[in-house]
């Protein structure tokens, strides 16, 4: 049925489908205000305080339990006993409203771990009081950030507004070259574009280069376009993407109607259904703006401080100490980001007067590690390990800057004090050039140490 | 801490000028975020990474006038509420990061996007900002800015999202 005003037959870009589909619309224009509701509503150690917000509304229940996915990340194991408390408050709030999904300390990321426990889906709306929310693009969903009091009146009612954005269009031709990785994509992207370069719009990548990229590589560039002021970001879903998700499915019984493998179904039965639930953008589609990237032609990148737009190649800078090298996040802390460094740094020792702390983005990422033996061999070069979670990466803990101290960093922000004391200096790269400079003490290409 | 302002009537404060990406870390900085979250604690915190004398300097009304991308980065709602209990009125920029942009309508501090004003306001000179008219003064100077929508205004004349929200479950 076509609804009065809606014209049907415009080609539409992936965000008016996914939040024409969210606010239950045949079609939704850009521009347009519409009342959504997100199949998940995401929060992490700030669950407490958002609980406390909800408790305002004298509610007994809130009205979406199952659709709630609570991880513990951000502050992990307790640095402090308000910490301890405020984790003691998001266990009892769980357990109280029976929320649908509960991750614990140690088991990683929320963005992370959403997308291995296949809570999130294609074409779903997620809706998270994180910043990075739009990860989960990667697995073809709209994911967008909102503040606190937004996720307790979600909690509440079940729907949030949101203004249907304009798109950008970003073409993915060639492949990348030897030491190139998508964080090196993405800080090309902002360098170009600038830390604005996509404010309140949908970031949606197309392209032939996509089937080429790793679901780690896809996971990392959609990641980091939160840190172009992106509302959501997107990568076309292809059968890598159903195939990881429906494997996951299988091993995991007991999701609601829908959104999980029905007893006795093959994983290709599963995989066909998710691919029934991806969202494409139409050709013909109006974007704001469209852009095409050569993958072949960008270099490893570094944002040097404090923005992370301020972006030069890694082989331009002068010579840069480092006091400490980082390796995680949900930018880069997955399996292929620990193989990346293994690369550049088994069997060598970090450089005198340098020190490196890597965080695994999840606990299978760390099992993963542990098995193959990277864990020791990375243990021998001196570097040291954190509980899988977000790490120092907001300066709460597990590695935080003195003055005057230097951090070249696989994370998202570079901001002025992220990591700790606002004399600090943060540089921004891939987990590549990160190991490199971690075995060199000053910031160089990975060929200079390998090759 | 000063509290905040009444933004639903015109008022006057002095003008505090920044730059370009102003990021909500420096505004209010993470190795808070899990540990301070009423108005009383946040407030003392305001800008402390950007202008550590900020919280001191501030008094009820004051406006700060910035570049592109205020509020850029974390989704903490801190960074709205830390201002607000100040004693800022207003943040008028260029342009805002999204999440700090709905945080602060939220929260009734207003968010306003004029250029005009951005080029001419003084630094450390009053000015009055009029949420009904739709306009910012400075010296015999009227800088006019998109009006907000009567559903935000009401939002802000509500006491902010949660007070509206409050309002609208009690109503069912």
């Amino acid at each position: 049925m076509t609804e009065v005003g809606r014209p049907a037959d415009m080609a539409r870009t992936f965000a008016q489908k996914a939040l024409a589909q969210a606010s239950g619309h045949e079609s939704v224009a850009v521009g347009e205000i519409v009342d959504a509701r997100p199949d998940i509503a995401l929060s992490h150690d700030n669950t407490a305080p958002i609980a406390e917000i909800w408790r305002q509304f004298g509610q007994d229940r809130v009205v979406i339990p199952e659709r709630m996915a609570v991880t513990l990340d951000h502050a992990v194991p307790a640095p402090t006993v308000r910490h301890a408390q405020n984790h003691t408050e998001v266990r009892a709030f769980v357990a109280e409203q029976g929320i649908g999904h509960f991750f614990e300390v140690g088991r990683g990321i929320c963005h992370q771990v959403l997308s291995e426990e296949a809570v999130v889906l294609p074409g779903d709306l997620i809706l998270g009081s994180d910043s990075h929310t739009p990860h989960f693009g990667w697995l073809g969903a709209f994911g967008a950030g909102v503040g606190r009091s937004e996720m307790a009146v979600l909690w509440a009612t079940g729907e949030l507004w949101l203004r249907v954005p304009e798109s950008i269009r970003i073409r993915l031709e060639g492949a990348l070259g030897e030491w190139v990785t998508t964080k090196d994509v993405a800080l090309t992207l902002i360098g170009d574009l600038g830390a604005d370069g996509a404010l309140y719009r949908s970031v949606e990548f197309e392209g032939p280069a996509i089937a080429g990229l790793s679901l780690d590589s896809r996971a990392a560039l959609v990641n980091m376009m939160a840190e172009m002021g992106a509302k959501n970001a997107y990568m076309a879903p292809d059968e890598d993407v159903f195939r990881y998700l429906a494997g996951r499915l299988l091993t995991r019984p007991g999701r609601r109607k829908g959104r999980g493998a029905e007893p006795g179904e093959t994983s290709g039965e599963v995989a066909g259904r998710l691919r029934e639930r991806a969202l494409y953008p139409d050709a013909g589609a109006e974007y704001a703006a469209e852009h095409i990237l050569d993958l072949s032609s960008v270099q490893p990148q570094v944002a040097r401080p404090h923005q992370v737009d301020d972006t030069a190649g890694v082989s331009e800078l002068e010579s840069v100490r480092v006091d400490q090298a980082f390796i995680g996040t949900c930018t880069n802390g997955r399996l292929e980001d620990l193989g990346a460094v293994h690369r550049v740094m088994a069997g060598r020792r970090l450089a005198r007067g340098t020190r490196m702390v890597i965080v695994p983005a999840s606990s299978e990422v760390w099992n993963e590690a542990l098995s193959r033996g990277w864990v020791a061999d990375l243990a021998a070069s001196g570097a040291v390990f954190g509980t899988p979670g977000c790490g120092p990466c907001m300066g709460n803990h597990l590695g935080v800057l003195a003055p005057g101290e230097v951090c070249i960093s696989s994370a998202n922000r570079n901001f002025q004090g992220r990591m700790g004391d606002r004399g600090a200096e943060i540089y921004l790269a891939s987990p590549a050039v990160v190991a490199a400079s971690a075995i060199a003490g000053r910031i160089v290409h990975p060929r200079e140490v390998v090759e | 801490m000063n509290g905040p302002v009444d933004v639903a009537r015109p008022f006057r404060g002095r003008v505090f000028r920044y730059g370009d990406h102003v990021n909500t870390d420096v505004i209010f900085p993470g190795r808070y975020t899990y540990t301070k979250s009423s108005p009383e604690e946040v407030a003392p915190h305001a800008l402390e990474d950007l202008d550590p004398t900020f919280a001191e300097r501030v008094r009820p009304g004051d406006v700060i006038v910035a570049g592109w991308n205020w509020g850029c980065g974390s989704s903490r709602e801190q960074a709205a509420v830390c201002l607000r209990y100040a004693g800022v009125g207003a943040v008028v920029a260029r342009s805002f990061g999204r999440i700090f942009y709905r945080n602060a309508l939220n929260n009734g501090l207003l968010a306003i996007v004029c250029p005009e004003a951005v080029d001419a306001l003084e630094e450390g000179a009053e000015a009055e900002v009029d949420l009904d008219g739709s306009v910012i003064r400075q010296g015999g100077t009227n800088f006019g800015f998109a009006p907000f929508s009567p559903a935000v205004r009401s939002m802000i004349a509500a006491g902010g999202l949660i007070e509206q929200a409050k309002r609208r479950l009690a109503a069912g």
